[in-house]
């Protein structure tokens, strides 16, 4: 087995990596926490000095705190309900036999591909303008009046936009979980006359629980973060900020340094929670 | 064994699937097209689907205007050279968390994907005032450098997972055989271990091309890549349609193609090998 040489070789060997992250992890976040205490406008008079806990307070009792917790659930709710459901639907219909298969997958999985900042403003301005859209082409042949989607309806929208670009990743992962799904206890259930509701809720949705799980924690994480799709269609207005926009504005827009910073800690807490929960299950698969 | 199933099923499948397929993807579909439309013919109604007169126009209006080479070879540069360089870092460490697993092993995996799950904007201003402070805000080497930390996690994750699939046996009979360290990474372990990098560099470049809340934020127009310049059509160009699509187009044809390459890698890459 492994020598004392190669034990030290492999120290070595893992240690650039580990120090960068470490670099990377600590210092920004370091510089995260002092700022958060402390009264900090750039353009204001800059650095006025220790600040206590009024940052924090001053961050949950802004008038903008809660509506921005409310676009952020919905937003992620929105997304992970429509990207599991679809994504199972689609992971199943995938599986079955067909003509032109890897085809039709390259079709679904697409537009994960397409980066953040063209679907949105392709879904803004070519399919949700409310006089040259293509959606609004559609309402006026069924003679119904344009919708005016993203300040109508702005957090639908976002979620429909989102949710397209996340849906080709739940069903690929939730698709790779089917294939991998015994076909003989499958045949074994049809020949005992289980009709399809019946296998598919007692056979295929225990053996996806774990990949769904998956799916919606790490959607989760990136999900809260979502940035450019709000950035470049509604810029935070009609009530799409979410919690991360309001801190990219206080930080970067109204240079309150201390405030955003204090949100950002609550960002950091809240992400971390999420987290935990998927760092047991991959640590799980990590030991088998 | 595959199960039986009648013709007539599998042609609805078919049909269903080809549907739905074709529906999701139509946006990308219709930006193309619309690309090649003269503005008018853009914004028609109703749509013209294929009877337009295709033109070349679009391209070459964006490419004058706005300088695209620089913005598509700063992507290339940013995406190519975050990605080399990381996989430079984590080759080694993957290597020996593979090969040589402590204790610890585990626990240093688990902190490294924490780290990615850092939420970029909580990070933010200490980040851009590292940047001002050093004189590299909208600095290539800057976004090289950020993006390749950003990924690190998951390239590690990757080789490791790749690493670990090569068998130890191997290993133990190069060494048995009296082959150095050197002679045994050189010329066992590396043939082994090219598609596992090939994958896991090609994934990682769809990762940083795409990646656009450091791009966004820590450029102006010296190191703009592609996702700031379409970012850039937000308001008033973006409603010149044939124009917006045609930027678009060029902006995401070569990942689109490098992507329908990557779908497996994309499972493992994304789900810390949690989903095989």
């Amino acid at each position: 087995m492994a020598t004392q040489h190669s034990r030290s070789a492999a120290r070595l060997m893992m240690a650039p990596a580990v120090f960068v992250l470490l670099v990377w992890m600590l210092v920004p976040l370091g510089m995260t926490l002092w700022f958060s205490f402390r009264q900090y406008l750039p353009l204001r008079g800059g650095d006025l000095g220790f600040a206590g806990w009024d940052n924090y307070v001053r961050f949950v009792t802004s008038s903008s705190f809660w509506p921005s917790i409310y676009s952020t659930l919905i937003i992620v709710g929105g997304v992970l309900v429509i990207t599991i459901f679809f994504g199972i639907l689609l992971a199943m219909l995938l599986d079955q036999p067909m003509f032109g298969q890897g085809i039709v997958r390259i079709l679904v999985i697409a537009p994960f591909f397409v980066m953040p900042t063209v679907s949105a403003l392709v879904w803004k301005n070519m399919f949700m303008d409310p006089t040259n859209g293509l959606l609004a082409h559609l309402w006026r042949f069924f003679g119904a009046d344009p919708v005016v989607w993203l300040s109508d309806v702005p957090l639908f929208s976002i979620v429909l936009i989102v949710s397209w670009q996340w849906l080709p990743f739940a069903t690929l992962i939730l698709l790779t979980a089917i294939q991998s799904l015994d076909s003989d206890q499958l045949e074994a259930a049809e020949m005992d006359g289980a009709p399809h509701l019946k296998r598919f809720w007692y056979i295929i949705l225990p053996h996806l629980s774990r990949a769904i799980t998956i799916v919606l924690l790490i959607q989760t994480i990136f999900l809260l973060s979502i940035f450019a799709e709000i950035f470049v269609t509604t810029g935070g207005a009609f009530g799409t900020r979410t919690l991360t926009y309001l801190i990219f504005q206080r930080v970067l827009e109204s240079q309150n340094i201390g405030l955003g910073s204090a949100g950002g800690v609550y960002a950091i807490i809240l992400a971390n929670i999420v987290a935990i929960f998927l760092m047991r299950i991959v640590g799980k698969n990590l030991d088998t | 064994m595959a199960r039986a199933v009648s013709s007539r099923r599998k042609a609805i499948n078919t049909a269903v699937a080809w549907a739905i397929g074709l529906l999701i993807f139509f946006p990308i579909l219709w930006t193309i097209l619309t690309s090649f439309k003269t503005e008018a013919q853009a914004i028609a109604d109703p749509p013209i689907f294929l009877g337009f007169d295709w033109t070349l126009e679009n391209y070459r209006i964006v490419q004058e205007r706005s300088n695209y080479m620089r913005f598509l070879w700063n992507s290339v540069i940013i995406a190519g050279f975050s990605t080399i360089l990381g996989v430079i870092i984590a080759v080694p460490a993957a290597w020996s968390m593979a090969f040589v697993p402590s204790r610890r092993t585990k626990d240093i995996l688990l902190w490294m994907l924490s780290t990615k799950m850092l939420p970029a904007v909580g990070v933010l201003y200490p980040i851009y005032l590292i940047c001002i402070e050093l004189g590299v805000l909208d600095n290539r080497v800057a976004l090289v450098v950020i993006i390749m930390l950003i990924n690190l996690p998951i390239i590690v994750w990757m080789l490791y997972t790749y690493f670990r699939e090569i068998p130890g046996e191997i290993l133990e009979a190069a060494r048995m055989d009296g082959a150095s360290l050197r002679n045994e990474i050189l010329y066992v372990l590396t043939p082994m271990a090219v598609p596992g990098i090939a994958s896991t560099v090609l994934l990682n470049f769809i990762l940083a091309w795409n990646e656009a809340f450091w791009t966004l934020n820590l450029t102006a127009v010296n190191a703009a890549p592609l996702t700031a310049f379409i970012a850039s059509y937000s308001s008033p160009e973006g409603l010149f349609f044939a124009k917006l699509s045609a930027a678009s187009t060029m902006a995401i044809a070569p990942i689109l193609i490098l992507g329908w390459f990557s779908q497996k890698q994309l499972v493992r890459g994304l789900t810390f090998g949690a989903v095989k």
